[in-house]
């Protein structure tokens, strides 16, 4: 058993932190974060030609073909960074639904596109119940002569301000309807976290043609899951890169800023705080990466390992900011200070895919329900 | 990274778990809680540990030349979780062989290794370790008792308090001040003290659990060789660092298996338990409350498998060692509250009582844990050693 980054895992992280130190600094987050969609196309491309925005498809569809600890690996990266736009999105929800449920066609035509840099996507799936739940699902796919029809509404859209595709989660499956489509309308939700923009959608008889249709049914269903699966994961591993970076500008400002002829970080009540931080950082990387790896080997406590992965870094994040901020004093409460950002973006990702309170609840069907007693003998 | 086990790590496990299938006694828990004597169980323990040394077991880490299996710390891990699955009963050589033994097989003399390693290996020699004292607790470094050289042996006067295993031990490694006039840390030297000397005295110390796991010690003139120093005279905090370093390591990797059993047995009380007209694992506020212990537990694995990782690649423990203790230690807290608010007023019944559940053992766990953040160092201890040597935050005190 090995539980670490393997050399090949440890070059891709070093060259991950050295490309977004250098392209997406803290300063371009911020100016990204003003415009209306947070992306930048210069940056989407220096990505692309990275491979990061394909990084998980497969080599025919033009990707990498790497696995989900190196995802992983990416994606912390990307949120020690605070990593506007979608690549979220883009590539771990509307390409990994098309990789699950798309038909070779289709990944030719939309995920080597994406792979590319050329094309932009998200999924549609959450609704004014914002329930995570696929049974929740209320678009209604009505089929027609040249294939279906889609009517609803579709909330907290990510990226659909930028995005070339939808694919949306329907009744009866899973489609894909491009940007300007007739009926389609996206209009801007705004909210905390300006970095990731959220859209509403609202669907008018808006016609998907056969070509377009990726799944339905079962199928639909089952790979609808494994793409929530792997972006919640993904979202994990951004988290705890997010909480990396809070910690280290609070410890930074703990050992620089001086207050009774001390820095504030030899006074043990904010030393513990930041102790405190290490903890759940350190706690929420080991779950999030012990997740990816066992989504990757379709090991069968994959789906507690996504749920408690994401239950714990949905309130450690957030703790985390918390203490973030509160180490800084006045400063912390600063437009100025970045710790804020990272604070919204946790908000915003606690509730992404889940809260605790919804993982807890699969955990609880994982582990209470199915008999334990197998459970534990099998450890 | 893969965390399945490698081909010589499964085939170790399977061997030592067939071994174990076979030999570990199965009535250990029923044991515990019958009226036995300690001194009966102890036997008992001796002899097991006896059993786990013949069969090449005891000291899986020492090196071949002193007895042990010279396995990896990963080997080691998957030892303490498999005694844990099968709720082996503990060794109640503990102290001796994780602690002592790999002290002086570090910092001892060739004589000494040659006089104790065998003897902790087997169980026929009980260790102790005298460190903690009245006045010298977090702070270690302040310890008091006084050892002062005649001829070729020290004299030994003070007292050691928070002794595990005191009453039982035949050694105890034993922290002294051998300089008054040194820095706190300079004048300290680490002795191995005969406990059937005259002058030794071992009193229980009855802890709130009303068990006495703990003694004091009194040391009223007792005279050591000087051949008993382990180190250099006056190096003692170093050899003692040491220790407590040892202490730290692999705490979490039984605990995780040990929390999973108690957490099934949970589970299965919590189906037969009624909360508003239906069992409780229906409850939506018990099963957030069980699913979040649950994820704890797996967390607290992970971090204990990526603690051992580290360590095997780079031979130094990372920021995810150190905070092992915390974790486990105030996730047990919340565990037991768990427990004790699923159990309501039958919680607080204690063994023998007819309406107690699993005999009274839920509510001994509960007092049992509020120990947990106070023993081995203590959060607070233990969060400024995260603040100060993984963090690099100012030094606090």
């Amino acid at each position: 058993m090995q539980f670490g980054l393997t050399e090949t895992q440890q070059v891709l992280k070093n060259s991950a932190r050295k490309f977004f130190s250098a392209e997406c600094p803290i300063a371009e987050v911020r100016r990204l974060m003003e415009t209306d969609t947070a992306y930048d196309a210069a940056l989407w491309q220096k990505m692309a030609d990275q491979g990061w925005t394909g990084m998980i498809f497969d080599e025919e569809y033009g990707g990498l073909g790497l696995g989900l600890v190196e995802m992983a690996v990416a994606l912390e990266e990307m949120g020690r960074a605070l990593l506007p736009g979608p690549y979220l999105s883009t590539v771990l929800l509307a390409g990994g639904a098309i990789a699950a449920a798309g038909n070779r066609a289709q990944k030719r035509k939309y995920l080597s596109r994406i792979a590319t840099g050329e094309a932009h996507a998200t999924l549609a799936l959450l609704e004014g119940s914002a329930s995570w739940d696929p049974e929740a699902v209320q678009l209604i796919a009505h089929p027609t002569l040249a294939g279906f029809a889609l009517n609803g509404r579709k909330m907290f859209v990510p990226d659909a301000g930028i995005a070339d595709y939808f694919v949306c989660a329907a009744d009866v499956g899973l489609f894909l309807a491009p940007r300007g489509a007739r009926g389609l309308t996206v209009s801007p939700l705004p909210a905390i976290d300006e970095t990731r923009k959220l859209y509403q959608v609202a669907f008018e008889n808006v016609p998907v043609a056969e070509e377009d249709i990726l799944a339905i049914g079962d199928p639909a269903r089952a790979a609808l899951e494994r793409a929530l699966a792997v972006a919640t994961v993904a979202l994990a591993a951004e988290m705890v890169g997010g909480m990396q970076r809070v910690m280290e500008i609070a410890v930074e400002y703990c050992k620089a800023r001086k207050q009774f002829g001390k820095p504030i970080g030899q006074f043990q009540a904010v030393q513990h705080l930041c102790a405190d931080m290490l903890l759940l950082t350190e706690s929420s990387r080991s779950a999030a990466y012990y997740a990816a790896w066992a989504l990757q080997e379709r090991a069968p406590e994959a789906d507690a390992a996504v749920s408690i992965a994401k239950a714990y870094a949905g309130d450690a994040y957030r703790e985390v900011g918390n203490r973030g901020i509160q180490v800084q004093g006045g400063m912390g409460f600063t437009w100025e200070n970045n710790v804020h950002l990272y604070y919204k973006r946790a908000k915003a990702s606690e509730v992404m895919f889940g809260d605790a309170t919804y993982h807890r609840e699969r955990i609880a069907c994982l582990t209470i329900d199915k008999a334990t007693d197998k459970a534990i003998n099998k450890l | 990274m893969d965390l399945n086990p490698t081909p010589q790590e499964r085939q170790f496990r399977d061997e030592l778990r067939a071994w174990l299938e076979a030999h570990a006694p199965r009535d250990w828990e029923a044991r515990q809680s019958a009226t036995d004597s300690m001194e009966a169980r102890f036997a008992f323990l001796r002899d097991w540990q006896r059993q786990v040394y013949e069969a090449g077991w005891a000291g899986l880490s020492w090196p071949k030349e002193y007895g042990g299996r010279g396995a990896t710390l990963m080997e080691k891990a998957i030892f303490t979780e498999e005694m844990a699955r099968i709720g082996a009963p503990p060794l109640p050589g503990i102290l001796g062989l994780e602690l002592v033994g790999p002290t002086l097989i570090a910092f001892g003399a060739e004589a000494q290794k040659q006089r104790y390693l065998a003897k902790i290996l087997s169980g026929e020699e009980i260790w102790c370790q005298g460190f903690s004292e009245p006045n010298a607790g977090s702070d270690l470094a302040a310890l008091r008792t006084e050892a002062t050289l005649d001829g070729d042996h020290f004299i030994v006067s003070g007292q050691k308090v928070w002794t595990s295993y005191g009453w039982a031990a035949d050694w105890c490694e034993l922290v002294v001040r051998t300089d008054a006039a040194a820095e706190k840390h300079k004048g300290l030297t680490v002795l191995l003290v005969d406990m059937h000397s005259s002058g030794v005295e071992v009193r229980p110390l009855r802890q709130m659990t009303g068990e006495t796991e703990f003694n004091e010690l009194f040391f009223d003139d007792v005279r050591v060789p000087v051949a008993n120093v382990v180190g250099r005279v006056n190096d003692g905090w170093n050899v003692a660092l040491g220790t407590l370093m040892h202490e730290r390591a692999l705490l979490g990797a039984g605990l995780q298996i040990t929390f999973k059993r108690q957490f099934t047995r949970l589970v299965e009380l919590a189906g037969r338990i009624e909360r508003h007209g239906r069992p409780a694992t229906e409850d939506p506020v018990i099963r957030q409350k069980l699913a979040q212990c649950y994820a704890e537990i797996e967390i607290m694995r992970l971090n204990q498998m990526r603690a051992i990782s580290r360590v095997m690649e780079t031979g130094k423990p990372g920021p995810e060692g150190s905070i092992q203790k915390i974790f486990w230690s105030e996730l047990n807290q919340r565990f037991q509250q768990i427990a004790m608010e699923l159990l309501g007023p039958y919680g607080q019944l204690t063994r023998g009582s007819e309406f107690a559940f699993d005999d009274g053992q839920w509510a001994y766990y509960w007092l049992r844990a509020r120990g947990n953040t106070i023993e081995a160092g203590t959060s607070e201890i233990q969060r400024n050693i995260v603040g100060h040597f993984v963090l690099g935050l100012p030094k606090s005190y």
